[in-house]
């Protein structure tokens, strides 16, 4: 809250502090660039991190809620066997339904690898059936005895081990585009750093004749502080704009596209990129702050 | 308001003063004199604190200036004006506000001192020259403008470090006049010089004293200046 309150003064504050220091040009335009750039770059880590989260999620409910049941077995035994393994099944807790595939909905998920032609009926193809689970799901363990026992030839796939790799990838992403947020947010305390330093060091007559007619150290430093917040928080606010106008640009995500289409914000998620350029002006106010503070002190 | 009890300062190598006591009183008229290199700058400076003595003990309105702090130095300069032998300034602002910038540091900056920085201006002869850019300004000017900025907080003491150094006699005379009058007024004024001529301009003015530095020590001249 503080950091507010003294970040509040820098805005509405003396402007005649801000007078003292004189104009340049030169570093401000690179001040507001690499604020610029640094929030546009922040803005795409934060579309990453927020799509790989949603994405994580999707997979996780689509395939948590759903299993599949394999049945290979000789042609005239199949139909038996599909019938207790429903059986089975229908009394098992956790099971919300259970559903065989018929022959066309086989066929279709066979036509990607096939083609359309394929005579499904004169090949000797398992039967699977479809298992919807409830909230609580069921005791895949249990499942997989009492099946083994009356329906040799079924194979319960819970989406387990599909499911448990998918997610961790998506969170190590997810965990990634955090650490490039953090990453960036240390670089840019880096440079303002470096330009307040240089801007210290070339307005070192400014800072000696302040000093000279009674002007105390939060004086001088919040002439410099001041200047560099500003100057951050405006080249953030392009930058941030820019990012996310390139995000709302990207092509609309489409259902095969899965994952990179996928990036962007949702909904309220819109207004997450917004506390990018506050965010950036307090990462400013705080490295000019402790620049300034340390250059003072250096000096007589 | 400053005493110096046994002080001593040395650069590096030498000792430049030593064993030096000295009381400055308020409201009185100083100046100091010696030749160049003599040490009237140093002596100057440790007077408002820039510098710390080597040895024995600076007392600036009655606190010992190896306990101030930074800040503590920054509100000792709002009560000692200073006008320096090169005066500088900041060179992207005009003479306004150059003069006023005592009072922006101090957050004084009201309607009323505004007025008086018009006043000011014009006592000190800069009031056509407002606003003009420092590197504008003859020798002179710069000198009058830096005592119009070292008297503007209305301090209880200045010092000015050869404030006649390079301008002619008639300016030299108009500075002194200006001091004077600050004197007259109650201030406490020092003036390192090395400018005879002007010291004994002054004894028809002012009571003043004359402190001259020679072989490290600071002695009170004579009557026979």
């Amino acid at each position: 809250m503080k950091v507010f309150r003294a970040l509040s003064t820098v805005f509405v504050g003396d402007a005649q502090a801000d007078r003292v220091v004189p104009p340049t040009g030169y570093t401000a335009r690179l001040t507001l660039f690499a604020a610029g750039a640094m929030a546009f770059l922040t803005v795409f880590a934060l579309a990453l991190s927020l799509a790989t989260g949603r994405l994580a999620t999707r997979w996780g409910n689509e395939l948590a809620q759903s299993s599949t049941l394999r049945i290979s077995a000789p042609a005239e035994q199949l139909d038996a066997q599909t019938e207790t393994a429903l059986r089975v099944l229908e009394s098992t807790p956790g099971v919300a339904s259970a559903r065989p595939l018929s022959s066309e909905e086989q066929r279709d998920l066979l036509s990607p690898w096939f083609g359309p032609d394929l005579p499904v009926d004169s090949l000797p193809i398992p039967q699977l059936i479809e298992i919807k689970e409830t909230e609580q799901g069921y005791d895949a363990i249990g499942l997989r005895h009492r099946l083994q026992a009356e329906v040799p030839g079924a194979v319960l796939d819970d989406h387990t081990r599909w499911r448990k790799p998918l997610e961790k990838a998506a969170g190590r992403l997810r965990f990634l585009g955090w650490v490039s947020i953090a990453l960036i947010g240390a670089a840019t305390a880096a440079m303002i750093t470096l330009a307040a330093n240089a801007a210290l060091s070339a307005n070192a007559q400014v800072i000696s004749v302040l000093r000279l007619i009674g002007a105390q150290d939060a004086y001088i430093a919040q002439a410099f502080v001041r200047r560099f917040t500003l100057r951050s928080l405006a080249g953030a606010l392009v930058g941030t704009v820019l990012g996310m106008a390139a995000i709302f640009l990207l092509p609309a995500a489409q259902d095969e596209g899965g994952f990179l289409t996928g990036l962007g914000f949702s909904g309220v998620g819109w207004a997450l990129p917004l506390i990018v350029p506050p965010l950036a002006a307090v990462v400013a106010y705080l490295a000019t702050g402790a620049a300034a503070r340390r250059t003072l002190r250096e000096l007589t | 308001m400053i005493e110096l009890s046994n002080i001593a300062y040395s650069y590096g190598g030498g000792e430049l003063l030593s064993d030096v006591s000295l009381k400055i009183a308020p409201g009185s008229f100083h100046f100091l004199t010696g030749p160049s290199g003599s040490g009237k700058t140093t002596f100057l400076k440790l007077c408002y604190g820039a510098l710390v003595p080597t040895a024995g003990q600076v007392q600036l309105f009655g606190r010992d200036v190896r306990e101030m702090t930074r800040d503590d130095h920054a509100m000792t300069r709002r009560q000692i004006g200073v006008v320096h032998q090169d005066c500088q300034f900041l060179d992207h602002l005009p003479v306004r506000e150059n003069v006023a910038l005592p009072l922006a540091v101090s957050g004084r900056e009201s309607l009323e001192n505004v007025a008086n920085l018009k006043e000011l201006l014009s006592w000190v002869g800069l009031g056509s020259r407002a606003g003009a850019l420092p590197p504008e300004l003859s020798g002179g000017e710069r000198q009058r403008a830096a005592l119009a900025r070292a008297v503007i907080m209305s301090p209880d003491v200045v010092l000015a470090d050869e404030p006649t150094g390079n301008v002619d006699w008639e300016m030299s005379q108009r500075l002194l006049q200006l001091l004077v009058e600050l004197n007259k007024m109650g201030k406490t004024i020092m003036i390192a010089t090395h400018d005879m001529n002007l010291i004994r301009a002054a004894k028809g003015h002012v009571q003043a004293r004359v402190l001259r530095i020679s072989n490290r020590k600071l002695q009170l001249a004579g009557a026979d200046l």
